[in-house]
């Protein structure tokens, strides 16, 4: 793939991917550290002929989005874990009614308005169960500057595949973080653009939610001639709300199933010196701008005789369910390292069957050195 | 010839879930008209409807139709809009959707003055829920919340909406289909956001709890508490008091609407035109 050198903060790469994206519409509302992504956006999108609107309130950010998404183009907005707070009924919606949407968070200090202006991994259980009701979520983490773009623009290509919002999770210091990175041309990642799957057929027999157990809904665009309806209610295969039993059973297990029955195109992990870990080694599980501090610490570990391994998930939910269990069945030694209290450790626990996990965890807003790194796993293991 | 209402309705999805003798069938009836008289295409028009027993409009109008989350409606319309500024957008919501919940929308909506057109269904109460205190419900009024009587003030919906920026406001009853026939048809074919707030009777969940037992007697209510704005105007402050003026409230042509003005934007952005100061607009502050 053709690639390109730029110096950039993480967020002006999310929105620069956005663009290259064929992103048409970004609805937003000021919130740090996210807000930079919104300033692009406002210069990119009409420069690109797309709309950016600053919305009354979080709520309408996302709600304007997701119209703009019902309507046929690919949409985004971008917060932080109060703005998702406050975008989580939408968020639900557009998980019922399948619309495409990418959310960037770049995550702060919480609960509440917390630390605005430092960092935290607090959003990430948030990320997996944002509102109410049965859904899977798709969420992405950037770990570095080069991947606040690729994740961005894998997560519309992902949006348009699942139909259903895809949340890219950075972080503060990510976010903020100025640098070079190399990433993609825009003209590669315009040719690898996917759109969504449009019906071809005569709009009378158009069924948008008529498809098979573990597919997403085929939503075409508006205007075009197939007059559909969306809706949060329990909806039959034309989108009309029904309660009719089975049709409902049906249209909640799909919207699970379309998801965990293709997690294989969904994982996406990163794997640093792990090659060569044996039972009593060491295995990292990092993820975000954690990572970064995990590598420079498994690099002093190495140095100093012990073996240690970073395993890092790009796609956080659904977890790489299969591949942690490999992992920690393999290593005894197993440490995750992360910006709030045990979010991510708790589904390293589900999936690896062990309760021997060790944890070190900041919530005072401030980064993990790798010092800290080292010095944890010298003192458990 | 007979007009044909099946032309715009799903058909198939009918009966309607509303009650019998409900204002919302006037209300659809005079919309379709109304989409009819301008010749619009159902498929140039989309409608937004929010939570609550107007929320099923969208159910049965044959167009690109959503049902979103409560109070929402402008928001998502405002999205659909901007992002196809050449087609028709139109919500509809109640009165606890557009003036509770969906207050800060609603406001935010007329002050943007998009093009959109809002029909407000005001029935004076959450219906769909049995009988809470809408931002509507008179005084005194008897509702599930509030047992001893309503004692929350009221907002006049359309004073909001001129105050807040929209550039056609009017005000019509159910009990006049055709005016609100005609009403609506203008508020479409104004550049810019039209709210319509109509009047509407539900004497199962407002009028049979408050001595009004039965349809015909919430409407008389109704028609008690409006007045035509000609005769509106005519009236003294004293007569005025408890009545709302009906008919074409506020209109302003020369109002600047918002997807034309976003093109601008798009032109700077291009480095087709300078960057709009305050020489582009004619209201400074």
């Amino acid at each position: 793939m053709a690639t390109r050198e730029v110096i950039a903060s993480g967020n002006e790469l999310a929105a620069k991917a956005a663009a290259d994206s064929g992103c048409k519409f970004f609805g937003g509302y000021p919130i740090t550290p996210s807000s930079e992504i919104m300033h692009e956006m406002s210069n990119l999108m009409p420069e690109h002929g797309g709309v950016c609107i600053q919305m009354e309130d979080e709520i309408g950010g996302v709600a304007a989005a997701i119209g703009a998404s019902m309507s046929g183009v690919r949409s985004m907005t971008a917060t932080s874990g109060p703005g998702i707070s406050l975008k989580a009924e939408n968020l639900g919606l557009a998980q019922m009614v399948e619309a495409p949407l990418v959310v960037v968070n770049v995550m702060r200090g919480g609960p509440s308005t917390g630390l605005p202006t430092r960092v935290s991994q607090g959003d990430v259980r948030q990320a997996k169960n944002p509102s109410h009701g049965d859904y899977r979520s798709i969420t992405l983490c950037a770990g570095n500057l080069a991947e606040c773009y690729t994740e961005t623009v894998r997560a519309f290509n992902l949006a348009d595949r699942f139909m259903q919002p895809v949340f890219v999770l950075l972080d503060e210091t990510i976010g903020h973080m100025y640098g070079k990175a190399v990433i993609p041309t825009a003209e590669a990642t315009k040719a690898g653009i996917k759109p969504r799957k449009e019906f071809t057929g005569d709009p009378s027999e158009y069924e948008p939610y008529g498809v098979a157990y573990d597919e997403p809904a085929v939503l075409n665009p508006m205007f075009k001639g197939y007059r559909y309806h969306f809706t949060g209610l329990h909806h039959n295969s034309t989108g009309f709300p029904t309660e009719e039993i089975e049709t409902c059973r049906k249209l909640i297990q799909r919207l699970e199933d379309k998801v965990m029955m293709h997690t294989d195109e969904l994982e996406l992990n990163e794997e640093f010196m792990c090659d060569d870990l044996e039972a009593n080694d060491v295995l990292i599980i990092a993820y975000g701008s954690v990572s970064l501090a995990a590598k420079e610490a498994i690099k002093h570990l190495r140095k100093e005789g012990i073996k240690a391994g970073l395993f890092r998930p790009i796609t956080l939910w659904p977890s790489p369910a299969k591949r942690i269990k490999e992992l920690t069945d393999k290593v005894k030694n197993v440490l995750c390292v992360e910006l709030n209290i045990r979010q991510y450790t708790e589904e390293v626990e589900r999936v690896s069957c062990r309760l021997d996990i060790e944890g070190l965890y900041k919530v005072n807003g401030r980064a993990i050195s790798p010092y800290e790194i080292v010095a944890k796993v010298k003192e458990v293991f | 010839m007979a007009f044909n209402y099946d032309n715009y309705l799903r058909v198939d999805k009918m009966p309607t879930l509303w009650c019998w003798g409900c204002g919302d069938g006037v209300i659809l009836k005079s919309y379709i008209r109304a989409i009819d008289s301008l010749g619009w295409k159902k498929d140039d028009i989309c409608l937004v409807s929010g939570i609550g027993c107007s929320g099923r409009f969208s159910s049965y109008v044959d167009c690109n139709t959503v049902h979103t989350t409560h109070g929402r409606t402008i928001a998502f319309a405002t999205g659909i809009k901007l992002a196809n500024p050449d087609k028709h957008v139109v919500c509809v919501a109640g009165d606890g959707d557009a003036l509770a919940i969906g207050g800060n929308h609603t406001i935010h909506g007329c002050r943007r003055n998009i093009d959109i057109t809002f029909i407000l269904v005001n029935n004076f109460i959450y219906g769909l829920t049995n009988s809470q205190t809408s931002p509507t419900t008179p005084q005194g009024f008897w509702t599930v919340s509030q047992q001893a009587g309503n004692i929350d003030p009221t907002f006049n919906a359309c004073n909001l909406a001129i105050a807040a920026g929209a550039s056609f406001v009017g005000r019509e009853t159910v009990t006049e289909p055709k005016k609100l026939e005609k009403l609506i048809a203008k508020g479409l074919a104004h550049k810019g956001f039209s709210f319509i707030e109509v009047l509407s009777n539900c004497h199962i969940n407002l009028g049979r709890k408050n001595k009004m037992n039965s349809a015909m007697e919430n409407l008389d209510w109704i028609d008690s508490i409006t007045v035509s704005k000609t005769k509106y105007d005519k009236m003294s402050e004293e007569e005025r008091i408890n009545l709302l003026p009906t008919g074409v409230l506020h209109e302003d042509k020369n109002a600047v609407e918002y997807c034309e003005m976003y093109e601008q934007v798009k032109l700077v952005h291009q480095g087709k035109r300078k960057t709009i100061t305050q020489d582009d607009f004619a209201k400074k502050i």
